[in-house]
C-alpha cells in the first residue's frame, strides 16, 4: 500500500494520516514529515523492534502522540474499513514475530513475563486503534452528517474490538500476576488490583457521566435554539417585512390586501401544509402556481387538493394548464377562484372556477392563444382533454384531466 | 328564515375577532354571550344554552374538543360551528369528529358565515371546502376493510363533495346534480355523521400522516 504523499504543507507537526495505513499511521506521518520513503521509517520501526525491542515502544509512543490528519480526511471511509483486517493481522504478525525472535534467542517466553506483556500490546493497540476510528467518525459526522450509517456499523464493530481490547489486557495481567507468585498471593493481588479498579472508577463515574449527561444537554439546547432561530428568521424575514410594507402602502387597499393575502399564504404552507417541493410533487406544484397568480393579479385563489403524486409521471403540462386556466380566471373572472385537484391511480384531475360573468365558449377567436394553444391544445397534445364551460350566472369553469402514465407500480 | 332570532356563543381567545364577528352577526342574532378560554367558554354554553355556539380551535386552556366533549352532554340541543384560522387536517377533522357541526375558516365572508350560522342551528352540517378536500382525502383509497356502511362514502356523496371541495355552494351543488337543496343538506348531514362516527382505520392513520411533526 503506497500512500501518496500529500503536498500540502502547510502543517508542521507531524500528523497521522487517516487512509493507506498498516497500523496507525505513524510511519507514513513521520516520512511525510520527514520527508523520507515511507519504507524507510517502517524498515527503521522494524529493525528497531527485532533488535532491542525498543521499535515497538517507539511506535506505541508515537501513536500515542501524534494527533491524526483529520484534514487530508478522504471522502473514501469504506476503505478504510476494508484494512481493518489488514491492520489487525498487522499487529498479530507483529507479535508473534517478536515472539518466535525471542523464543530462538533463547528467551524463554512462555514463562517469562514476554507473553503477557506481548498480549497486553495487542490488546491495547486494539483499544487505542478503536479510538482513533471514533475521534474520526466524531468529525466525519460534524463535517457532513453522511457517514451516519455507516457509524452505526462500526460502532458495533468497535464496541467488540474494545472488548477484545480490555480482555486481552486483562488476561495477560492477570496470567503475569498468576506466573510470578503463588496462587494465594494471586488471589490477594487479583482483589486488591479489583479494588483499586472499583475504586477509581467509584470516583471517576460521577464525573465521566456528569460529563456525558451535560454534553447531551449542551447538543439538545443548542438543537433548541437553532430551532428557535430559524423561526425567529423566518418571523422576521416574512411576518415582519410583510408589516412594515402594509404600514407604507396604508392608502392603498388593494396592495394592503395582496400583501396580507401573500403573507398569509405565505405563513400558511409555512406552517400546516404537508411539507412538499414544488418542483417534486403535483400538488405543492399546484399551490406554487396559484400563489404566483395570485400575486400578479389581485385575485384570491383557493387551493383544495386531495391525493398527490410525484411531478414525473408527465404532470407538469397539467400544472401548466391549470396555470394558465387560473390567469384566465383571475384576468376575466375576478374575485373568487376555486381551485380543486383530485389525482389517483389512473389520472389526475383539476377544476379551476371563477364566479365572473363567463363567455361564449363557441365563440373563443381564432387568435386567442391563452386558451386555444395553452389550455386544450397542450392538454390534447399531452393525451388529457380540456373542457370549458361557461354561463353569465354560474362564471366559468375548467376541468382538466391527464391520464397518469405508470412509470412505476407502488 | 325563523321568527325567532337565533341565539349565538362567540368562543375566541381574541377579543379583535370577537368584535369582527359581533359585528357581522349582531344585526341577525342575538350575541348571548362571549368567552376567551375554556373553563369560561364551559361556564357561558352551559349557562345560556344558545343555539349556536362558534368554537375557535384553539383556546387557552385546551382546544375545541375540551369544550365539546365537556358542553355536549350538557346542552345536547346546542349546536357548534368551528371557526378557525388553522387548516391543519387534524384540528379540523379532530374538531368535528368532536361534534362539532362544521368547520369554517375565519376567511368567511359575512353573509356566508350568517348562512352556515342558520344551517348549523337547523341540524344540518357545514362543509368548507378544505374541509370536503379532507373528508375526500381520507375516505379515499377504496373499499374499507370493514364493509360497514359507516366507514364508506357513497358515489352520490363523494359527487357532492367533490361540487363543494370545487367551491359551489348548497345551491349550486343541487342545481348541478339536479336535486333539492334539501337532498344535499342530507347527504352533507349523512357524510358528517360518518365522519364522526367511523372508527375506521384509514381516517386515523390518514390523519397522523398529515400531523405537524
Amino acid at each position: 500500500m503506497i500512500h501518496s504523499v500529500s503536498t500540502q504543507s502547510s502543517v508542521r507537526r507531524a500528523r497521522r494520516p487517516l487512509h493507506g495505513q498498516v497500523i496507525a499511521g505513524v510511519a507514513i506521518g513521520l516520512a511525510q514529515h520527514l520527508r523520507l520513503p515511507v519504507w524507510v521509517v517502517r524498515g527503521a520501526f522494524v529493525v528497531l523492534a527485532f533488535a532491542t525491542g525498543i521499535g515497538v515502544v517507539l511506535y506505541a509512543a508515537f501513536w500515542a502522540v501524534l494527533p491524526l490528519d483529520v484534514d487530508s480526511d478522504a471522502e473514501n471511509t469504506t476503505q478504510v474499513r476494508a484494512a481493518d483486517t489488514t491492520r489487525l493481522l498487522a499487529l498479530a504478525a507483529i507479535a508473534v514475530a517478536v515472539a518466535l525472535l525471542l523464543t530462538a534467542s533463547g528467551v524463554r517466553i512462555l514463562d517469562g513475563i514476554f507473553a503477557p506483556i506481548l498480549v497486553a500490546v495487542f490488546g491495547a493497540a486494539l483499544v487505542w486503534r478503536q479510538t482513533d476510528d471514533e475521534q474520526r467518525d466524531e468529525w466525519s459526522a460534524l463535517a457532513g452528517k453522511a457517514a451516519r450509517h455507516t457509524a452505526g456499523t462500526a460502532a458495533s464493530a468497535g464496541s467488540w474490538r474494545i472488548v477484545l481490547g480490555t480482555g486481552l489486557v486483562f488476561v495477560a495481567i492477570v496470567s503475569l500476576i498468576v506466573g510470578h507468585t503463588s496462587v494465594g498471593l494471586a488471589v490477594q493481588a487479583l482483589a486488591i488490583a479489583l479494588l483499586i479498579v472499583f475504586g477509581v472508577g467509584l470516583v471517576v463515574f460521577p464525573w465521566a457521566y456528569r460529563r456525558w449527561r451535560a454534553q447531551n444537554e449542551e447538543r439538545r439546547a443548542l438543537i433548541r435554539s437553532e430551532e428557535r432561530a430559524e423561526v425567529a428568521a423566518h418571523v422576521h424575514d416574512s411576518v415582519l417585512q410583510t408589516l412594515t410594507l402594509i404600514q407604507r402602502f396604508a392608502d392603498d387597499p388593494q396592495e394592503v390586501i395582496r400583501l396580507a393575502r401573500t403573507e398569509e399564504r405565505a405563513l400558511r404552507s409555512w406552517l400546516y401544509a404537508p411539507v412538499g417541493d414544488p418542483t417534486r410533487t403535483f400538488a405543492a406544484a399546484l399551490e406554487a402556481v396559484a400563489q404566483e397568480v395570485e400575486t400578479s393579479y389581485n385575485a384570491t385563489i383557493d387551493v383544495v387538493s386531495v391525493g398527490d403524486a410525484p411531478l414525473d409521471v408527465g404532470l407538469s403540462p397539467l400544472v401548466a394548464a391549470a396555470r394558465e386556466a387560473m390567469l384566465n380566471a383571475s384576468q376575466h373572472g375576478g374575485g373568487q377562484v376555486s381551485v380543486y385537484s383530485e389525482v389517483d391511480n389512473v389520472r389526475a384531475e383539476v377544476f379551476v372556477r371563477d364566479r365572473g360573468c363567463g363567455f361564449d365558449v363557441s365563440r373563443i377567436p381564432e387568435g386567442r392563444h391563452g386558451v386555444r394553444d395553452s389550455l386544450i391544445g397542450r392538454m390534447e397534445r399531452n393525451g388529457g382533454t380540456a373542457v370549458i364551460t361557461s354561463s353569465p350566472d354560474s362564471g366559468t369553469n375548467v376541468h382538466l384531466v391527464l391520464p397518469l402514465h405508470k412509470v412505476s407500480s407502488p | 328564515m325563523s321568527e325567532r332570532r337565533l341565539r349565538v356563543v362567540l368562543v375566541d381567545d381574541h377579543a379583535m375577532v370577537r368584535a369582527g364577528v359581533r359585528t357581522e352577526l349582531g344585526d341577525a342574532f342575538d350575541i348571548v354571550g362571549e368567552a376567551a378560554d375554556v373553563a369560561s367558554a364551559n361556564k357561558v354554553v352551559t349557562a345560556q344554552r344558545p343555539d349556536v355556539v362558534l368554537l375557535d380551535v384553539h383556546l387557552p386552556g385546551g382546544d375545541a374538543r375540551a369544550v365539546l366533549d365537556h358542553c355536549v352532554p350538557l346542552v345536547p340541543e346546542t349546536r357548534f360551528l368551528a371557526l378557525s384560522v388553522s387548516d391543519a387536517p387534524d384540528d379540523v377533522v379532530a374538531t368535528v369528529r368532536a361534534g362539532a357541526r362544521g368547520y369554517v375558516t375565519k376567511a368567511i365572508s359575512g353573509s356566508d358565515l350568517r348562512d352556515a350560522v342558520r344551517r348549523v342551528a337547523d341540524g344540518d352540517a357545514v362543509f368548507s371546502p378544505r374541509l370536503a378536500g379532507f373528508v375526500l382525502d381520507a375516505f379515499a383509497g377504496g373499499a374499507a376493510e370493514k364493509d360497514d356502511e359507516i366507514d364508506r362514502l357513497t358515489p352520490r356523496e363523494i359527487e357532492v363533495m367533490r361540487l363543494i371541495a370545487r367551491g359551489y355552494t348548497y345551491r349550486e351543488v343541487a342545481n348541478e346534480l339536479v336535486l333539492s337543496i334539501k337532498t344535499v343538506e342530507t347527504h352533507v348531514s349523512a357524510v358528517l355523521r360518518k365522519l364522526q362516527l367511523s372508527d375506521r382505520r384509514e381516517l386515523a392513520k390518514w390523519a397522523s400522516s398529515r400531523r405537524l411533526v
